[in-house]
């Protein structure tokens, strides 16, 4: 019996030591480069999370097809071990910890959202595992110090106030009547910061200033304020929960406001869900498919949008354009350091200077991308109730111009 | 903190019939629960959770070309069922325990429906669109869309016919009687188990129109059940159980409450004020009870 025991423990340990001796991928093997991810397969944040890895897996597809990434005169193809966060940020820091000490990985690309960047930055920058993540636009991730992290994406404060600048500019350089109402987390409360120092720059005063519950799904109080004291912006995010409310309820409670900004639109398939309603909503967006940024591989926006379309059957939000960047930014690096060692690429991401189909990446020394400027769209509807988003602002890019100020609801 | 109310009077009356309209929605939701919870002595944890099937119910009618406010006789029906399977399959096991084994079996399912809805439904944020247009009062100074006064009055409407069902119809009388002492009512010849399944299907019912409702009026996610939970265990505490005019004069209170601490105090403490008055209640009500004590010492 005893021995019966012993040797039950002995092969569970052998078996045990034997899975984690296969588990274990080193950094490069043979010719593939493995990078690790931790993302939202289930839990709440899944349908973007899922948007993310398409990103990932259609650029993986497109550069290992094109030549694969050249180092040391040798040629390699891309891999990326995924794991299911769950939606948890403390789940994406175990996982980042399983990723780098029991698989071996030696980069990393981020997860999906703010919150579990946030989570998982911290251990990639003690192992000094270079991260280039896509989705995690919160300020705070820049003001650490992290020498680690990069994101191909421009920061969150920079969301909306290109609004601001717009109604500034529209309302004659006069200042103008801001309300907004932000839910409070991490992300919104950054865009809200933007907002906060555009006012001051432009000498626009803020006039409602709401926070919005994380449990939000009524904001009437809101809209009643704006009714009653008439702004001349209303601001609105709260990822897609509060971008749908906002424009329900905009629209049930007839209220007129001149300038209708928010973010997340097209993640929560405002004009598919709203139609009409929807109708004039300005949107911030990292990404628009009409930019005429150009790279190899994916040619252009408009070539990305509909190869990713024929892969994975719709429009590409620009949660998958910007993780497919992220892929062209690790290529690149590795190519410029010509090795795989964590220091030089991580100095060579440091140095990136490229243009993407996503538009132009320069990391700043916290490690945002400085060099793409967010644009706004604009919903459009024809007669027939069709609507489609059309980008109004930077002018540079403008596919239509901007209609403001928004018709009132009795004359639509 | 501004003083909107004051500056702008016209809000005042637009919180109050705000309140109202949304405080007798959370009152129907509230109401299911409490007769649950006197009759089978069981705090569900999954009630939010059930609202929020109920809303996909609709939804997906919506989807498929149906009007959504049909979903308050569909979503009914099909959560009765709904809420018979899971009496039969978890409740049954934990009905005479004590009162932490059940919270934790609803705990249990009210998890596995949220993740169960992710799998089936997605993580998107969802609503259905009713087209029901807007009221305007006062010089257009009041708005109400027409979808809060369908809601309020579809859950009057219910909420009646389910006093009128407990008061007259046999089952009623068979729940009350199980209500008020269960080994009694077994002795009489009232088959106790099927009173429990019977109620924990109305229950589940009642959270299916409110879900179809809250599709119609507001936004449905898998993960948005809790706080329609907490704000009907809520009500139940502050109106007491088996007290139906309670429930409904609390729910109302309760919204009108919210939406005032909210023009006053601002967004953020909306849910805080909530909560605070919940300990300032219990705390009075605690009060009330220790004087009455002393008296009868």
């Amino acid at each position: 019996m005893r021995l019966n025991k012993i040797i039950l423990s002995f092969v569970s340990a052998l078996v045990i030591l034997f899975s984690t001796s296969v588990a274990s991928f080193a950094k490069v093997v043979g010719d593939k480069i493995i990078l690790g991810a931790a993302i939202s397969l289930t839990g709440k944040y899944s349908s973007n999370g899922v948007h993310t890895q398409n990103g990932y897996n259609m650029a993986v597809d497109r550069i290992n097809s094109m030549g694969g990434v050249k180092v040391g005169g040798k040629t390699y193809k891309f891999d990326i071990i995924y794991y299911d966060d769950e939606s948890n940020p403390k789940r994406a820091a175990q996982l980042a910890e399983r990723l780098i000490s029991q698989d071996g990985v030696e980069f990393m690309l981020g997860p999906y959202s703010s919150g579990l960047t946030k989570a998982i930055a911290p251990v990639t920058e003690k192992y000094g595992v270079p991260m280039v993540e896509a989705n995690g636009a919160s300020r705070s991730l820049f003001t650490k110090g992290y020498k680690y992290l990069f994101a191909v994406l421009a920061p969150a404060n920079l969301y909306l106030d290109v609004a601001i600048e717009t109604a500034v500019e529209l309302n004659g350089g006069k200042p103008v009547r801001i309300a907004q109402a932000f839910e409070q987390d991490a992300f919104s409360q950054d865009v809200r910061l933007g907002i906060l120092d555009a006012a001051e720059r432009t000498g626009s005063k803020i006039i409602i200033d709401d926070k919005l519950p994380k449990e939000l799904n009524d904001m009437a109080a809101t809209l009643v304020k704006v009714k009653q004291m008439k702004p001349d912006v209303l601001v609105v995010s709260g990822h897609t929960k509060g971008a749908l409310t906002a424009i329900r309820q905009i629209a049930e409670m007839k209220v007129d406001v001149p300038m209708l900004a928010m973010t997340h639109c097209d993640a929560a398939k405002l004009s598919k869900q709203h139609g009409k309603n929807s109708q004039y909503a300005l949107c911030a967006s990292q990404w628009h498919k009409s930019l005429t940024y150009k790279d190899d591989f994916f040619k252009d926006g408009m070539t990305y949008a509909a190869d990713f379309e024929k892969e994975f059957g719709y429009d590409p939000p620009y949660q998958s354009a910007e993780s497919s960047a992220a892929l062209l930014v690790f290529k690149d690096a590795f190519e410029r350091a010509n090795s795989f060692d964590q220091k030089k690429v991580r100095d060579a991401l440091a140095a990136t200077n490229m243009q993407t189909f996503y538009g132009n990446i320069k990391f700043a020394p916290g490690g945002q991308n400085v060099d793409k400027p967010m644009v706004l769209f604009q919903v459009m509807c024809d007669a027939s109730g069709k609507c489609e988003n059309k980008v109004v602002a930077p002018l540079k890019w403008a596919s239509a111009k901007l209609i403001h100020p928004v018709p009132k609801w009795s004359e639509r | 903190m501004d003083f909107l109310v004051f500056q702008y009077p016209m809000i005042t009356v637009q919180a109050c019939l705000d309140g109202i309209l949304l405080g007798v929605l959370f009152a129907l939701i509230a109401y299911g629960m409490a007769l649950q919870w006197g009759v089978m002595n069981i705090i569900n944890i999954a009630q939010g959770d059930l609202v929020i099937l109920g809303g996909y119910i609709a939804y997906f009618m919506y989807l498929y070309g149906i009007h959504p406010a049909w979903g308050v006789i569909v979503a009914p029906v099909i959560m009765y069922f709904v809420g018979i399977a899971i009496y039969k399959l978890v409740i049954n096991k934990v009905v005479d325990r004590d009162l932490f084994i059940s919270i934790l079996a609803t705990f249990g399912i009210s998890i596995l429906f949220m993740q169960l809805m992710n799998f089936a439904f997605g993580a998107d944020v969802v609503l259905a669109n009713s087209g029901y247009g807007t009221t305007m009062l006062f010089d257009s100074n009041v708005v109400l869309p027409n979808s809060k006064i369908f809601s309020a009055f579809i859950s009057i409407l219910f909420a009646a016919c389910l006093v009128i069902y407990m008061k007259k119809s046999k089952l009623g009388r068979a729940i009350r009687a199980t209500a008020q002492n269960a080994r009694a009512a077994k002795i009489l010849g009232v088959d106790t188990e099927k009173v429990y399944a019977a109620t924990f299907g109305i229950n589940a019912a009642l959270c299916g129109v409110a879900g179809a409702l809250i599709s119609i009026t507001f936004t449905i996610h898998p993960y948005m059940g809790l706080p329609y939970t907490i704000r009907s265990f809520m009500i139940v505490i502050v109106a007491g159980l088996g007290n139906l005019p309670g429930v409904a004069m609390s729910g109302m209170g309760l919204g009108v409450f919210e939406e005032f601490a909210d023009y006053i105090l601002g967004t953020e403490f909306r849910i805080g004020s909530v909560f605070l008055l919940l300990v300032l209640i219990l705390v009075y009500r605690r009060f009330k009870l220790s004087r009455k004590r002393e008296y009868l010492k």
